[in-house]
This record gives C-alpha cells, structure tokens and sequence, in this order.
C-alpha cells in the first residue's frame, strides 16, 4: 500500500514537474503556422519568367543569402525553408501563387514579392487571412497604409517621394526649366508622375512635354524627338534599364543637351550607365539609397565587403553590376534582422509588430546615413535619398541625405 | 484505323473531326462529373481555388475550341475578351453592385457583340493572316484598359479589387467552395450548349464550313453570317470565363490580360486537341499545372522546361488529348471483345 | 513643318528595324508558309554569339561572318531536328511548335547571359549622319545593309538555280518534286536563310535597342505586323512595309491629340487590319488564288 502512495506521489510529482517546464516553454515559445523549433518557412513570388524576368535575381539573390544564413547555423536556431515561386508577372498567377504559399506550403509570412499589380491583387487576400506580406518589392506609396493594411508593409523609398525630391532640386536650381517627361505608361511611371506633379505644386506647368512608352516598343526614336521639338531643358527619364539607356544614347546622337535625371529604377553603372556609353552619362542626376555594385568608391567598405564576400561563396554566378542582386541583399538582410528580433515569439502578430519597430537599422548594402525605421504608424522602412551625379565611371554623391517622408 | 491516323497523312489548317467524336460517351461523362462534383469535399481550400481556375481556363480554352475546331478559324486574340468579360465583371459588380451572378450574362452579351463585330472584318482574313488580325487585338487590349479617360471605372494601371461573394441562402460552404459549384454549374450549362450547338443545324454549317468553305457556300449556308456568329460565340463564352475569373481572382488589371494568355489558351486548345471539346479540360490543366511543374524543376530555366515539355506532347499525341481518349477506347474495345 | 520632317525622319529611323526583322520573317514565310514566332528569339541568340565571340576578341566583321554562318547551320539544324518530325502534323500543331521554341530559346539565353542590357557596338559609328538631327549614322547604315540584303535575296530569288527551286517548292510542293527538287532540303534551306537574315538583323538592332534577351520582342510584333503589311510573299513589300508602320506609328503618336501617344500600336495595328481588309494579300503581296 505504501509502496503504491509512494509511487503515485512521484508520479504525481513528475507530472508536475513536466507542467511546469512545458508551461514555462509554451510562454517563451509561440508559434502560428510556419513556424517551429527547427524550422521558419518563408513564401516569396517572383517574375522568374516572362518579360520581367531580369527581376528574379532579386529572388534567387534572397534564396542564396538565406542558404548562407542557414550554413552559419540558422537564426535562433531555426533553419530557414525559403519557397520562392513564379509569377510570370501575370496578377492572376500571383494570387494562385500566394494562396498555395499560405494554404498549401504553410508559410508564416510573404516575404518580398515583386511588384506594385501583382502585390495589389493578393493585398486583400493576406490582410484578410492575417499573413504578413512583408517588405514588398516596389516603390508604391500604398504600401504604407497601417491602419487599412496592417498586414502590408513596403520596403524601398516611394517613386513618388523620390519624384519630390527632383520637383524640389530642379526648382531651386534651373527656376525657369522647361521640363520634359517621359514615362512608362504602368503604375511605375504614373506614380513618379504624381509624385512630380506634387512636388512642383503650382509651378507644375513648368512641366512642358509628357510622354509615355509602352515596354512593348522597341525603340524611344519618336519620343525623343518630339521632346526635343518641344523644347525641353530638364528631360526626366522615368524609365526601365533598358528604355533609360535607349533614351540616353538617342539624346546623346541627336547632339541634344538638356539637363537629364534618371530614376533610381535605372541608375545602375553596370546595367545602364556604362551601357549607354560613359562619354554619354557625364552630368547626369540620380538619387539613391544603396551602393552600387558595380561602383569602385565601395571596394573598401566594410558592408560591400561582407557583401561581396557572400557572393563569391554563396552565389558565384551572381553579377555584382545588377541592381537586384544589392536589393536582394538588402532585403533579406532586413528580414532576417526581423526575425532576430522576434526571438521565439514567431507568431504573425509579432513579426508585423518587430518589422514596425525597427530603429536605425543598416543593411551592409545601403548609403552611409540612410537607415531603417518604422513604427506602428510608418511601415515605409527606407524613407532616405541623396542625390548623385554621374561623373567619370561613377556617381558622385552630393547634397544631404535627404528624407522623403510623403508626410512632411 | 482511327480518325486520329487518317488525317496524319495529309496537312489541312485544321483537321476534320466528325461531330460524334466531339464529345465524351455518356459513361466517361458521368464519371468525370462525379469527380468534379465529390473531389473539392476532400481537398484543402487552395486547391479548390485551383480547381475553379482550371474550369474557366477550360471554357476559355472551350470557347477558342468552338470557333478553331468547329469553324476553322484562327484566333490568338481570344484575351482581349476575356479581358472584356473580367472587366464587365468586375466594373459591375464593384461601381454598380450588381449580383455577380447578374454580370455574368451581361458580360457575355457584350462580349458577343464584340466578338460579332470584329468578326466582319475578320471574315475577309484567312489562315496566317486572320491569326495576326487576332494576335494584334491582344496585344491592344491591355492599352485600351490603361486609357486615361476609362480611369475612372477601370482603375488605370491598378486596376480593380473584386469582393468574393459568400453562399447563399446561409448555405455552409467557404466562399471558395461555394464559387466552385457555381463555376462548376455555369461550365456544364454552357459544355451542353456548346454540344448542342455543333450537333444542330447551325453546327454542321459551321463545321461544312471548317473542311470546304467554298462547297458550303455552293450547298446554300450562309458563310459569313456564319463565320461571324461563330466568333461572336466563341467571344460570348470566353467573356463569361473572364467574368468568372475575375470573381475567382478577386482583382483585374491590365497586366492580367497580355498576349502571354491568348498564347496559353491556343496552347491549350493545342494540347487538348483541336475540335475535341472535353479535350478543353485537359488543355486548361496543362496550361496551369505544367508551368509550375516546369519551375518546380528548374527556377532559371522554367521556360525551357515547359518548351521542352510542350515539344514532348507535340510529338508524342500531335493531336492532343483526343488521341490518347481515342487510344484508350480502343484498348479497352479490344478488352471487351477478349 | 519641321517637327512634321523630324517625325518622318525619326519614323525611317525605327522603320529601319521593323524592315529588317520583316525581310527574315518573308524569308521564312516563302519558305514554310508559316510565321515563326521564334524568329525574333532566334535572332537574339545569335546576336548573343556575335557579342560572346567579341567578348573573347574576335574581331567585328569576323564575330558578324561566323555568326551568319552559325545561324544559316542553327536553322538547318533546328528545322532537321524540330521540325521536320512536325512536317505533317496540323499547322495548329506546328504554331504549338514555334511557341515551345520561343520559350526555350528565350529561357537559356537568360541563363546563360543574365537579363542586364549589353552595349553592342556599331561598325557604322552613331555620330549625326549628314549633319542630320535626327539620323545616325548607324541608322544610315542599317538602311543600307537592308536595301543590300533586298537586292540579294532578288538576285537570289530570280536567277539563281537554287532560289528559283526554293520557289518552286514553296508555291507547288507537288510539282516541283515531279521535276526533281528535294522539297524537304528547300525547306531545311529556307530555315537556314531566315536564321541568317534573322542574325544580320539582330546584330543591326542590337546597337540601338541595346543587348538582352528579351530584345526582340517588341522588335517582332512590328516586323510580322510590317511584312503582312507588304505582303507576306513580297521582300520589297515588307521593307516598304517597314519604314510604312515606323512612320505612320511615328506621326500617329505626334499628331492625333490625346490618345495619339498612348495608343500609337493600337492604331498602327488597326490601319494595318484595315489595309487588309482592302488588301488581303498586303500591298506588294500577290494575290493567292484559291482552288475548289
């Protein structure tokens, strides 16, 4: 009899004990689908086929940068399972895309996906299942819009801030520009346009000629030309790599000399500048927030040198000199600095909550003096831009960082 | 020998299919009906999803099957209505809150009209060039939906977010679910039609017309009414697929309806084979499932992989999936008689 | 006045790149009967092999001999192995076909040499030409390498044996295998001209729309929509019909107000619907008669 009593009072003692640690690891441990002691998984949707497939490097650039990050052991311990699917840049298939992340791959969030249709047509769907979509890839001004859609968050400074910032710079130096645009006819080139219009405010008629392009044409001859015709001494070139170069070289053999500015979508060394012909580029404005790979000022930067040392083991065939490689870097960097924060609480919720509380956080790959920051009410990470000039083989940055807060 | 074996020997643009070889036996349909009517209550919602895509893909691929496979003409254009139907759909439905069930008809009156139209010119265009004619209406389309002075009921570039309708009547089915059955009905209301169409009257014109337009003419039919109709028609079903599509997406924008879907709908229509119209379905899933197989086996050469895959079909049943229907009827014939 | 002159101008200038691609797809047409949607991916790559070869420093005209020489046997090449199987099969099957191949194509192209644009250079210099505001001198020269290549491909076609054959068995398969013509090694042939042509076309285009993958996309839609324009059986007709599309596209974009700009294809692809529905046959082409 005793020996039973004894028994059962070890047992019940044991019992207790396993309540007690259990408890104690289910509050330091929370999970929501996706998520385990071993594992994270993470969705992304990129354009790997199809006329945007240039882009896809930013996914496989992620890809590799998360291999690394489990090589070196994972993040708290957690390996990351990155699933990365195609697109085709067709909104339709996005949709068919993200719901198999979330509903078949259980993923715990969306990590990055590309574009401003094709993140527009699953908006709807993430925030009303609850799933981050976060750090989407695209330079839209709604993706940050907490109260409506706190599920979505943006990551790259706006086109339209950064329209602001040229409306302001040619203002305050060329007054009496006459300003000539040309743009692509998609949400890309319709919200730089905005953004323009905005930041010249009432002086918008100094814009005197708009044209747009679809990527479906060949060539930029005619625009061109009839940008000429019209007068134009600022010319804005809001345009894809490859239309930014054709419109550079065209201006170039028409002995044309207007101030030109070309987006940051464009202003790669390698992809676009040297293309067009160095002798062509000399004196042309840009802005940026990241380095550029291709740019020699960066080799002894400490960041490019993590940077460029990640490239030779984990994705050797990458080119340094494409834009989306130094985006994917970027991104994932900030991703992984998310789920650091999140310690064991990989629960949705917390993940929107530490992406809304980053403070003063650098990717190795971003300008000196832009920074990460956000909060309940900012989901707009990278709000900084410093304007740059395109001189000898490179851009040399001058001015302020300057913040584009759409706020202010 | 087969029908498939007999037109191997010579090259027509498109080949001869009698009408009761256009559609299944009474039996396979039963049984293909019960798989798509009990299948959805074992899956997860995701693939249901899949499931109604694969059946607007199919009335699409229907539809182009309808004007290639029963008029003999060609069309690479066929997202442009569907691109008309979404949009109806959708501007319906969001600025003037109709049922969505409502639109439906509406976008394929419209997209009938059209089709109808473009047809007359059409009619003076033949083989190559009719393919162009059509090829360069999906290629305007998408700027046609980005003009500035449609803004307003289109939403420009951004296109429109479509609200998902919940089950009626308090029935309880997820909305996923619920818009299956509801594409699954709409897509054998118009499968029937369709059968019944190219069986009647107005069938064997059309398809007289397909294999000698001029000893159609001769005989009396009407071939350029119906040579228009039929465009009207196939433009008709392919708009009430797009509406579908948009409710099922959820979302239209112009960047949804380039030339890549007309070229996966003629894809479609290749590989389910031209004429055959339960070869529609087959052709719908190999236009959604093999792209993801092919990234599944390569991310940087996906499009490789799925050329490669398409030559293979090619070659292997040049005429799609009524070739191997018509293999396995004659296996299991053989069977029966031992 | 002189904004109507520069228009034209800059409409020959882009014409000349829609003549060109047009004359590779009348090449294939006389030879196939069919349009090879591939054939603007074909170009690319062997554009792509001119560049690899320069890169490894052969130089100019040597990289442009090898790489038409390379093309003419990736046709013949392509076309045995492809297409030959598909001979008899519909003409569906064959449209099928050309699709597979654009994405094949397309797709290790991307692989191999990424998606960033490459700069390709010039042998005709890009300064003004003639003191032109508009014209460059490699524009010049493009128009000059057409026109060459368009009274080649006549001389070819009118005197030579083996082109006169080649019509033969494009226009009376039947006929011209009666006479002796080995019809299947015309069409392996014309394969190989249209890839050649294609490659002479994509090392002209390349300099002005610079280097990648994707290139020849918008490139093609011109040159099929520029050929049918001309006419399909006529190579005079799709140069004529080249520099037609640029210029009209060119003046519709800066002279019909609003949506002149926006919609330049869209009107550009009707007046072209239009023309045939006048036309069928396109400008140039012949007319094709039917028999009962």
């Amino acid at each position: 009899m005793t020996a039973v009593r004894l028994r059962l009072t070890a047992l019940s003692a044991m019992l207790a004990l396993i309540a007690v640690t259990t408890g104690n690891a289910l509050a330091q441990k929370k999970y929501d689908t996706g998520a385990s002691d071993t594992e994270i998984r993470i969705g992304n949707i990129m354009p790997y086929s199809g006329p945007a497939s240039g882009y896809g490097v930013i996914g496989q650039t992620e890809a590799a940068y998360f291999n690394k990050i489990n090589a070196e052991g994972g993040i708290n311990g957690r390996k990351i399972k990155f699933i990365s699917y195609d697109d085709g840049y067709n909104p339709s298939k996005t949709v068919e895309q993200a719901r198999k992340l979330v509903e078949s791959d259980d993923v715990l969030l969306i990590f990055n996906s590309l574009g401003t249709v094709t993140n527009l047509a699953i908006q709807k769907y993430m925030n009303g299942k609850g799933v981050p979509q976060l750090f989407v890839a695209s330079g839209a001004s709604k993706w940050d819009q907490p109260k409506e859609f706190p599920w979505t968050m943006g990551w790259q400074p706006s086109y339209r801030s950064e329209a602001r910032i040229y409306a302001k710079y040619i203002m305050k130096e060329k007054p009496d520009a006459k300003v000539g645009v040309l743009y692509q006819n998609d949400d890309f080139g319709k919200d730089y346009l905005r953004g323009l219009r905005e930041g010249f405010g009432e002086k918008a008629p100094m814009i005197v000629a708009e044209e747009s392009y679809e990527t479906s044409e060949p060539s930029m001859e005619g625009h061109i030309a009839r940008l000429k015709a019209a007068g134009v001494d600022v010319f804005i070139s809001i345009t894809m790599p490859k239309f930014a170069a054709q419109a550079i070289k065209k201006i170039a053999e028409l002995n044309w000399k207007p101030l030109q500015i070309v987006s940051n979508v464009s202003a790669s060394v390698g992809g676009v500048m040297k293309p067009a012909g160095l002798e062509n580029v000399q004196g042309i404005l840009s802005a940026a927030y990241a380095k550029d790979g291709a740019d020699h000022q960066w080799d002894n930067d400490p960041g490019m040198k993590r940077f460029l040392a990640f490239l030779q083991q984990y994705y050797p065939e990458a080119d340094r000199r494409d834009g989306a490689v130094v985006y994917g870097y970027g991104a994932a960097q900030t991703m992984v600095k998310v789920l650091e924060m999140c310690g064991d609480d990989l629960t949705r919720a917390n993940i929107m909550k530490q992406a809304a509380s980053l403070k003063e956080f650098v990717p190795d790959t971003l300008l000196p003096g832009v920074s990460i920051n956000t909060s309940p009410s900012d989901f707009a990470p990278i709000e900084q831009l410093q304007m740059m000039r395109f001189k000898g083989d490179k851009w040399e940055l001058f001015g302020s960082v300057m913040s584009s807060d759409l706020n202010h | 020998m087969s029908a498939a074996e007999e037109v191997v020997t010579e090259a027509p643009a498109v080949e001869a299919v009698p009408k009761r070889a256009m559609t299944l036996g009474y039996g396979t349909s039963l049984v293909v009906l019960a798989a798509l009517i009990l299948t959805p209550l074992f899956v997860k919602n995701f693939v249901i999803f899949q499931m109604t895509m694969l059946l607007i893909y199919g009335l699409a691929v229907l539809a182009l099957n309808i004007l290639t496979g029963g008029s003999g003409q060609f069309s690479l254009g066929q997202s442009a209505f569907y691109a008309i139907g979404a949009y109806t759909t959708a501007i319906l439905m969001e600025h003037f809150n109709v049922n969505y069930a409502l639109t439906l008809p509406v976008a394929g009156v419209i997209c009938f009209g059209a089709g109808f139209l473009f047809g007359q010119p059409a009619l003076r265009l033949s083989g190559i060039y009719l393919a162009l004619a059509t090829f360069a209406l999906a290629l305007a389309m998408p700027q046609l939906l980005k003009l500035g002075f449609l803004e307003h009921w289109t939403g420009g570039v951004q296109g429109l977010v479509v609200t998902k309708p919940d089950a009626p009547f308090g029935l309880p089915l997820s909305q996923d679910m619920w818009l299956y059955y509801f594409t699954l009905a709409v897509s054998i209301g118009i499968y029937i039609a369709s059968v019944n169409l190219l069986r009647s009257r107005s069938g064997r014109a059309l398809m007289s017309i397909r294999d000698n337009e001029i000893a159609a003419s001769a005989m009396g039919v009407n071939v350029a009414l119906y040579k228009t109709l039929a465009f009207g028609v196939s433009a008709g079903i392919t708009g009430i697929a797009g509406g579908l599509g948009a409710i099922a997406v959820q979302f239209v924008a112009p960047d949804g309806y380039t030339i890549t879907l007309a070229i996966s709908l003629f894809v479609g229509m290749v590989v389910g084979g031209v004429g055959w119209l339960p070869g529609s379905i087959v052709g719908s899933a190999f236009i959604i499932f093999v792209p993801n197989i092919a990234e599944g086996i390569s991310k940087g050469l996906s499009g490789a992989v799925f050329g490669v895959l398409l030559f293979l079909v090619i070659y292997l049943v040049p005429h799609g999936a009524r070739q191997v229907a018509l293999v396995a009827q004659q296996l299991t014939a053989k069977l029966k008689r031992n | 006045m002189e904004l109507f002159a520069n228009q034209v101008l800059a409409g020959i200038a882009t014409g000349a790149i829609y003549a060109c691609m047009a004359l590779a797809v009348v090449m294939i047409y006389q030879a196939i009967d069919h349009l090879n949607f591939a054939q603007g991916e074909m170009a690319m790559f062997s554009t792509f092999m001119s560049w690899q070869m320069m890169q490894w420093g052969v130089p100019y005209w040597w990289a442009f001999i090898l790489t038409v020489i390379l093309s003419f046997i990736g046709g013949i090449l392509i076309e045995r192995l492809l297409f030959k199987p598909l001979a008899k099969a519909p003409v569906l099957t064959n449209v099928a076909g050309f699709i597979a191949l654009f994405a094949i194509v397309n797709s290790v192209a991307g692989l191999i040499w990424d998606f960033t644009i490459k700069q390709y250079p010039t042998p005709f210099g890009s300064s003004p030409f003639l003191g032109s505001q508009l014209i460059s001198t490699h524009q010049a020269g493009m128009v000059g390498v057409t026109v060459l290549l368009l009274a080649g491909l006549y001389f070819f076609f009118q005197f030579t044996r083996i082109g006169l054959a080649m019509r033969a068995a494009a226009s009376l398969p039947e006929s011209a295998r009666l006479v002796g013509i080995n019809t299947s090694w015309m069409i392996a042939l014309g394969w190989g001209m249209a890839s050649a042509i294609g490659a002479i076309a994509g090392m002209l285009i390349a300099p002005v729309v610079f280097l990648e993958p994707n290139m020849m996309g918008g490139v093609l839609i011109y040159g099929f929509a520029s050929a049918v324009l001309g006419g399909l059986s006529s190579p005079l007709g799709a140069v004529i019909g080249g520099f037609l599309v640029g210029v009209f596209e060119n003046l519709a974009g800066t002279y019909i107000p609003g949506v002149g700009n926006e919609l330049k294809l869209p009107i550009a692809l009707a007046l072209i619907i239009t023309v045939l529905v006048v036309k069928p046959a396109g400008l140039f082409g012949r007319p094709i008669v039917k028999r009962v």
